[in-house]
């Protein structure tokens, strides 16, 4: 059979992408099968981005031990892939008494699971951390961080890539049968064979684990829609700011997110849907969450809101049941050579490097592993964007490479090179969010007015697209319908 | 890195940074730099290739290109310095730039500086539109630029939010191509956009407009497939029972458009609320010395022939500035809009020159008269048959009526 290997992994969100890139240190062939057009089009993009502690969850849980392994592997991760990183650190602020309480609670929690440096702090303290803050009493996790979360995991998927991991994007997962010690599996009009199967499909899990007649697991979409705010409000925010745990009040609560590219977030919400690619964002959601930034965030203005965007929570518990349930992540022994990851919601992507450590090892009970020795973890590059480097930096690069002097985006300062590296992406993906993701163009306050139009000039001028070329994001995603007139300069 | 230094750099090669260069010039400043981030200069008017442009200056009935080309043409023959394909990616309250190119990465440092960067449009995402996040959703500006610079036809079944006049003319261009318009929606009671484009865009095609109505949901997962509209009560609530689906593959956005200030924040200009712009005195000069702003980045203009006449004198106030011209004194009299004055501008001036006032009024009204007055005295005033929001009224003030004012409060009486 054509497409023959010995892993084959279902679902390129930054869980897959882990273990997809760990699989890559070692000799077998893997090969990640997306249904959509690009990594990171699910839950992996729509997050606050925030790298957990570790302080919420129950000791001897999974997704307590995960949490502060990944943790602590993602500095060194992040190091390698040359992806932005900051460890900015967290204050849970306490209003009352009874939320002090909670506060020790949540300390001695955090201490069981092994979290490092945490402290109770008085106000005088809190207020050297976060002027402003509020509260009577706060607990400071410092190894609380931020980070991009498509840059990661497209960071991921890239050198899996460059490690010999073969991504098929825009192969949706149809059928898999088990026939005596291997899968077979239906992708994209495609026949694909593994010994090994990972299913890390997110949002649809639970339907992966039935096409192998495994019934017991169920997904239950839970949306949280955020505002993205004006990169104005940078530098209001040091650290990330949480309201304690309170009785009776289900997820974390609304707050602010600092992003590493200096944007602030308002959010999530905490919605059930029936559908698991419902992205909208609701009217009373995006008013509820305006009106709480304007208490959050008192220098907020009304022209600060650039936009908004939904993700959804790959929740185990039904609405009525509400809460969390831990991960499941499992070596099936009914269905032999089957990996499970069901219900990875938050913390998933801090949890994600140990993840695929965890998966690795299950891996290998099953099929033995080989260290490759041309295996290469560092990707090349630059961490970061052009815009943040220092003037003389900049002329340098300009120098260098008179692309670097173009801006393409003239809100976020991205310039052509960084576009064209969008464009000519390792992975293949062709997607007009693709480029977006990968580059940050068009995602300043003026989304796009200014420079779509100059990126689809460099796709048409240097990479002859013609109108029907362009897509948002998939093939039903259109962005034009056609030449105004027929064009001449083409036979 | 490189440095360099000059005396004037304008900053934005459009209609105002165009005036302003040619203006400078002509009132003897030879050290003039413009720097343009487009291949082209006249910014914005290269893509307004309907007629309507230069009525007011050249009395004729001009388009786009054809307006900023008459300027090129002066700019080009004066032999003016400009530096295309460049971008400034800062400025700080020395008037010092960094600029960027593919040519390299140099500092400018400047003695005065002219802002004329224009403006942007709203987005859906500045006005918090509900629903999916689909492809087929645009601003105005950026569907003209896709269909009358690209060869691009951006969809076949189109509806459009906002009556600004944008909108309105892609309304008729969109129409004009064989694409079905179905209407526009207008949030407000009143079209944001001149009477003569509702007149000559929408009501000559047929094009429905259909006030105090916006959009408040986007439909379809991957290209739009609808919109839902409905009426607002007088506080801009929706009205439920008003809902209804309208099928559509494309979503113009005509709501709004934002001066582009961000690096005049970045020198320290104080910006205007009312205007999104700078606080400028008589000589258009903002709170940092040497730095002066005109344009669309300035206050957002209803005709271009506006933006040159303001830019001109910008251009003549700046080379004063440079050649040492002593400051009017520091007690500037403010101006202060009142009763159904959205804005004015200058902010302040000195009471020592004639001024132009100019101003937009909040309501459309007929027959009333824009007044000028210092502690009741009346100071001007102007008659005026019809008052709307969208057009733009400029009122002269002579300097002998404000040698003793201390503030002029604007207002209409009708």
């Amino acid at each position: 059979m054509e497409n023959h290997y010995d892993v084959v992994v279902i679902g390129a969100g930054v869980v897959g992408n882990a273990i997809a890139r760990e699989l890559s240190k070692y000799a077998v062939s893997v090969a990640v099968l997306e249904k959509e057009l690009d990594v990171a089009m699910g839950t992996s993009s729509r997050n606050s981005g925030v790298i957990h502690s570790g302080i919420h969850y129950k000791p001897g849980t999974l997704r307590a031990r995960l949490n502060v392994q990944g943790n602590a592997l993602m500095a060194g991760l992040c190091q390698d892939l040359k992806v932005k990183i900051d460890y900015i650190g967290k204050l849970t602020v306490a209003q009352d008494e009874e939320e002090v309480k909670s506060l020790y609670t949540l300390k001695d929690q955090g201490e069981a699971n092994g979290v490092p440096g945490l402290e109770i702090l008085d106000p005088g303290a809190m207020e050297k951390i976060q002027p402003r803050v509020g509260g009577i009493k706060a607990l400071h996790s410092p190894s609380t961080g931020i980070i991009c979360p498509y840059s990661l995991t497209i960071a991921l998927a890239e050198n899996a890539r460059a490690n010999g991991c073969r991504f098929y994007l825009g192969h949706e997962v149809t059928s898999i049968q088990k026939t005596g010690d291997r899968f077979d599996i239906r992708a994209g009009n495609k026949s694909f064979s593994a010994k090994i199967l990972i299913n890390s499909a997110g949002l649809y899990s639970d339907h992966v684990a039935r096409m192998l007649g495994i019934d017991e697991y169920r997904i239950y979409p839970c949306r949280g829609e955020y505002l993205i705010l004006d990169k104005r409000l940078k530098g209001t925010l040091n650290v990330l700011v949480y309201p304690a745990p309170h009785h009776g009040k289900a997820g974390l609560g609304i707050h602010l997110t600092n992003t590493v590219s200096g944007n602030i977030l308002i959010g999530p919400s905490n919605e059930y849907q029936e559908d698991p690619e419902d992205y909208a964002c609701t009217a009373d959601i995006m008013a509820q969450l305006r009106r709480e930034g304007h208490v959050l965030l008192p220098e907020l203005k009304t022209t600060d809101f650039i936009r908004s965007f939904s993700g959804l929570r790959a929740k185990q518990t039904p609405p009525e049941i509400g809460g969390f349930k831990d991960f499941v992540i499992e070596s099936r022994e009914d269905v032999k050579g089957l990996i499970n990851l069901i219900g990875i919601e938050s913390p998933g992507l801090t949890s994600s490097p140990a993840i695929a450590l965890m998966v690795r090892d299950m891996v290998t009970s099953l099929l033995p592993l080989t260290p490759k020795k041309e295996f290469n973890g560092a990707r090349s590059g630059m961490t970061g964007h052009f815009y943040e480097l220092s003037d003389e930096e900049k002329a340098d690069l300009v120098a260098q490479d008179p692309d670097y002097g173009e801006v393409v985006c003239r809100c976020e300062q991205i310039t052509k090179k960084e576009v064209l590296d969008a464009i000519q992406n390792p992975l293949g993906a062709r997607t007009i969010n693709g480029i977006k993701y990968r580059s940050r163009a068009m995602m300043g306050r003026c989304q796009g007015g200014f420079c779509l139009p100059r990126i689809v000039q460099i796709l048409e001028k240097e990479f002859g697209y013609r109108p029907e070329d362009y897509y948002l994001k998939n093939l039903h995603s259109p962005l034009f319908s056609g030449n105004m007139r027929p064009d001449k300069t083409r036979v | 890195m490189q440095t360099i230094e000059r005396d004037l750099v304008i900053i934005g090669g459009g209609p105002a940074g165009l005036a302003a260069a040619v203006s400078a010039r002509k009132n003897g400043l030879d050290d003039i730099l413009l720097i343009e981030r487009d291949r082209i200069l006249g910014g914005i008017l290269n893509q307004c290739i309907h007629d309507g442009f230069g009525l007011h200056t050249f009395k004729q009935a001009l388009t786009g290109p054809e307006y900023a080309q008459r300027f090129i043409d002066e700019f080009n023959r004066l032999g003016i310095d400009a530096l295309l394909d460049t971008i400034v990616l800062s400025l700080d309250s020395n008037r010092t730039l960094t600029v960027s190119s593919k040519k390299g990465f140099i500092r400018i440092m400047a003695r005065a500086v002219i802002l004329a960067m224009g403006c942007r449009e709203r987005t859906a995402g500045a006005i918090s539109l509900p629903g999916t996040r689909p492809s087929g959703v645009y601003t105005a500006g950026a569907a003209q630029n896709f269909v009358n610079l690209q060869n691009i036809m951006i969809g076949k079944h189109v509806v459009i939010l906002g009556s600004g006049d944008i909108g309105l003319i892609m309304a008729r261009r969109m129409t004009l191509e064989g694409v079905k318009v179905e209407a526009v929606f207008e949030l407000l009671p009143t079209p944001s956009g001149l009477a003569r484009n509702v007149r000559q865009c929408l009501d000559d095609y047929g094009i429905p407009l259909f006030l105090s109505t916006s959009v408040f949901e986007l439909h379809g997962k991957d290209r739009l497939t609808g919109v839902t509209v409905a009426r607002v009560d007088d506080r801009f609530q929706m009205i439920p029972e008003t809902r209804r689906l309208v099928p559509c593959d494309t979503l113009l956005l005509s709501v709004g458009l934002i001066p582009e200030n961000e690096l005049s924040l970045s020198a320290g200009v104080r910006l205007e609320p009312a205007t999104s712009g700078a606080s400028v005195d008589d000589r258009f000069m903002t709170n940092v010395p040497g730095v002066f702003s005109c344009g669309n980045v300035l206050h957002v203009h209803d005709l271009v022939d506006h933006v040159s006449e303001e830019a001109g004198l910008v251009g003549r106030c700046a080379v004063r500035y440079l050649k040492g011209e002593p400051a009017p004194e520091e007690a500037f009299i403010p101006v202060v809009p009142k009763a159904d004055i959205r804005y004015v501008l200058p902010q302040t001036i000195s009471g020592k020159e004639d001024v132009t006032i100019s101003l937009r009024v909040t309501r459309p009204m007929r027959n009333a008269a824009v007044l000028v007055t210092d502690r009741d005295r009346k100071v001007a005033r102007k008659k005026l048959v019809r008052l709307h929001p969208a057009e733009m009224i400029r009122i002269k003030v002579k300097a002998k009526d404000i040698e003793t004012a201390e503030k002029l409060e604007v207002s209409v009486q009708c």
